[in-house]
């Protein structure tokens, strides 16, 4: 108990000492509802709103569509509900949109979502809670090329797909951060100071900028949003849950197989263990 | 020329008395090996070892049955295995852990080395053989790390390819060639890929078959650091030896046990390991025009990348003193007015070169030298530990402590490897970086300091 104790006191200190001056500041990331991991109508819901809204720029070109009978659908709904062109069900979720059209139109090919959220699985943070607080973290702003700025990506080419859903949306963007001020009597060299600037957005994009000094305060950036209708805003909330809960499944089908086998595999190595140690003990009775 | 006389009956003996050599073999390396009865949970690791070994090559002849190296396909192949052939996730996921698994199985191997002082004289060229096979496995995962083609493994490859060029004169010329282009591209997947799949794994598969006959020559050493051939029975063997087989045979099963019970949790239930073994940045597509914010090797290697990243412009100065204190250590122990000149030269050559403005080199380069110098070194234990006993159950209780803290700089440096550098982690990876090669270079003098205990005659030993 000590050695684990001390062990996890000398991981906090040695992290504490490398984290001090650390470069990029990031946003603190929602927590993804995890239980919707394995919840099949939430990947039901999930795989509708994908087909329905990702699935005109982005492409799941890895994912074939009868796949989703792992999650409960039978080839007819998936013909039915899912696919809007002349696809079959053994094609795999690709999109007309061509990645050259999309360089002009947007600045950057959307990227393909077949392993997205395992793509943004960091040492830091989760890929799905990075996915669920990117896409409930749009807010309009005038200055970006399609309107619409995002407090996770700073000027993502990508709009907010749900904006009608969600409604509008004022927005405080506060950070924190050292910058070099020239001094006050403009004599000398700038020193560097911890400077906040609050950023506040108004639901057309409007932007009011609020610089102040600060003698003492912790670097970083964080967020506020204010709904003009917080039921819609959080059944958005909900449906980006059910989303991401999709796309974490589609990033790797085989998981929950791979979990059931390893029970089995694990099982099965107790008893390997048992019968190893009844056997070696009785080899090495006779050495002495 | 007759038959050979055999002692097997039927099959076996048909073929004994045609090929004696497999039986005999049998016997040299298992039924008649004898190895100390005192071996500890440290000695699992070499058979381990092997058994990751055959997991790596049955994994990988299954993968390449299914890979693409073509760098249009690469990364798509390896999506297409997980999700598309029948049970291929679990054989990538074999792969892809088996790799982790290798390193911390063999850097626990090499630890037992270090506690029980396995490569002290007659075993120096076991361990020498074992640690070019060290190298030849950070070169085989280097390669093959390459071969998903993911952000990861392109950037990577750049970053460790592009410190050749640091080379002087040559420098640029080398890359390139190893490359076969000016970027990491298709021919680049393409020769690693063979590199990979055929190069490296010959040689590997050599070298452990060198180092097993190495070691079968002199016989194992064991946790007590005595020799167990210094006392035989009338027949010549061991009295503190046992048969290989059926003895550790058993043994070694039993333990497999354990093995697989980590390898199957990892494998099964956390293949990423939170993003240590398999990166997110690894699945998204290799892609030459957009460099990742942060590029880290994979964890094994990150505390030489450590040391590598460590040695800056600023550091130099400490490692021209280091050099400085070193050579006057050696100074005082060589005798002969031709061998402190050859030592103050070299040492004198090396300082200019790293701190006299116009002629000394660039920090990067002694940077990849320090790396080149990090995972080589341990090729020089055999000689550098002067210890009059060789395990450390009978050598000063602060030698632990010494180890203890070698063992912690080297953790730290990687895990400030993993991580992006800022400042202070610079700083604290210098510091680290002088206690690892402290802990080496400074060995011959402070192994032989302090008071030993009495090493007992025979192994200590009590019956399960």
């Amino acid at each position: 108990m000590i050695g684990f104790r001390f062990g996890r006191t000398a991981i906090a200190i040695l992290m504490v000492a490398t984290s001090l001056g650390a470069g990029a500041q990031e946003v603190r990331l929602d927590v993804w509802p995890t239980d919707r991991a394995n919840d099949l109508a939430a990947l039901q819901r999930g795989a509708r709103t994908f087909a329905n809204y990702c699935l005109n720029c982005h492409a799941a070109s890895l994912m074939r569509w009868n796949r989703l009978q792992d999650i409960g659908l039978d080839d007819k709904q998936i013909k039915a509900d899912l696919i809007f062109g002349n696809q079959r069900v053994t094609d795999t979720m690709t999109v007309s949109m061509n990645s050259h059209d999309a360089k002009i139109w947007f600045g950057k090919a959307p990227p393909d979502l077949s392993v997205i959220v395992r793509a943004r699985n960091t040492v830091e943070h989760a890929g799905t809670d990075y996915v669920y607080t990117l896409l409930r973290g749009f807010y309009r702003d005038r200055s970006a090329l399609t309107g619409w700025n995002n407090v996770v990506y700073p000027n993502i080419a990508m709009p907010n797909i749900f904006w009608e859903q969600q409604g509008a949306r004022e927005t405080t963007l506060t950070r924190v951060e050292y910058q070099d001020v020239p001094p006050a009597d403009g004599k000398g060299p700038p020193r560097e100071r911890l400077v906040q600037t609050i950023s506040h957005f108004d639901a057309s994009g409007n932007v009011v900028v609020n610089r102040t000094e600060l003698d003492q305060g912790a670097a970083g950036i964080s967020y506020g949003f204010k709904p003009v209708d917080a039921a819609a805003a959080q059944a958005v909330d909900a449906e980006v849950a059910d989303l991401v809960a999709y796309l974490n499944w589609m990033s790797e089908p085989t998981a929950q197989t791979r979990r059931r086998i390893g029970v089995l595999a694990i099982g099965f190595l107790v008893i390997f263990i048992g019968v190893g140690r009844w056997l070696n003990s009785v080899f090495w009775r006779d050495i002495r | 020329m007759g038959l050979h006389a055999t002692q097997y009956r039927g099959l076996l003996g048909w073929i004994d008395a045609r090929m004696p050599s497999l039986m005999t073999a049998y016997r040299t390396h298992m039924s008649e090996y004898y190895a100390p009865k005192n071996f500890n949970v440290w000695y699992f690791f070499g058979s381990f070892a092997l058994m990751v070994l055959v997991i790596q090559f049955v994994s990988g002849i299954l993968l390449a049955m299914h890979y693409k190296p073509d760098s249009t396909l690469a990364f798509w192949s390896v999506e297409f295995i997980m999700r598309e052939v029948s049970g291929g996730w679990f054989i990538r996921y074999m792969h892809s852990t088996g790799a982790s698994f290798f390193f911390i199985v063999v850097y626990l191997h090499m630890f037992r080395g270090l506690l029980y002082g396995s490569y002290r004289k007659p075993r120096e060229l076991v361990w020498v053989i074992g640690a070019l096979i060290f190298l030849a496995l950070m070169a085989e995962s280097f390669f093959g790390y390459l071969l998903p083609w993911g952000q990861m493994s392109f950037w990577g490859a750049q970053v460790i390819i592009n410190l050749f060029s640091s080379i002087p004169a040559i420098g640029d010329w080398l890359s390139t060639w190893i490359r076969g282009d000016y970027v990491v591209g298709d021919a680049t997947l393409n020769r690693f890929f063979s590199l990979h799949i055929i190069a490296v794994p010959l040689a590997l598969l050599a070298l452990v078959v060198a180092h097993i006959f190495a070691l079968h020559d002199v016989g194992s050493n064991n946790p007590d650091g005595v020799e167990i051939k210094d006392h035989t029975d009338a027949k010549g063997r061991p009295l503190d030896g046992i048969p290989f087989h059926p003895y550790y045979t058993v043994h070694d099963l039993y333990g497999m046990g354990f093995l697989f019970m980590a390898y199957c949790a990892v494998l099964f239930f956390a293949p990423e390991l939170g993003g240590v073994f398999l990166e997110g940045n690894n699945f998204i597509p290799a892609d030459p025009f957009q460099t990742p914010q942060h590029i880290a090797p994979l964890w094994y290697f990150t505390p030489y990348y450590s040391i590598l990243r460590a040695t800056t412009a600023e550091f130099m100065l400490w490692l021209a003193g280091g050099t400085a204190v070193l050579a006057l250590l050696v100074c005082l122990r060589v005798r002969g007015i031709w061998a402190w000149l050859a030592v103050a030269g070299v040492a004198a050559i090396a300082i200019v070169l790293m701190i006299v403005p116009m002629v000394k080199l660039d920090p990067k380069l002694w940077g990849v030298m320090m790396m080149g110098l990090s995972v080589t070194v341990f090729a020089a234990l055999p000689w550098l530990d002067q210890s009059p006993v060789k395990s450390i159950r009978y050598r000063p209780f602060w030698h632990r402590i010494v180890i203890g803290v070698f063992v912690v700089a080297f953790v730290i440096l990687g895990y400030l490897g993993i991580n992006p550098p800022t400042p202070v982690r610079t700083m604290v990876a210098q510091v680290c970086a002088g206690l690892y090669f402290g802990f080496f270079f400074l060995m011959p003098w402070w192994s032989r300091m302090g008071t030993f205990k009495p090493v007992p005659d025979r192994v200590k030993f009590k019956a399960h």
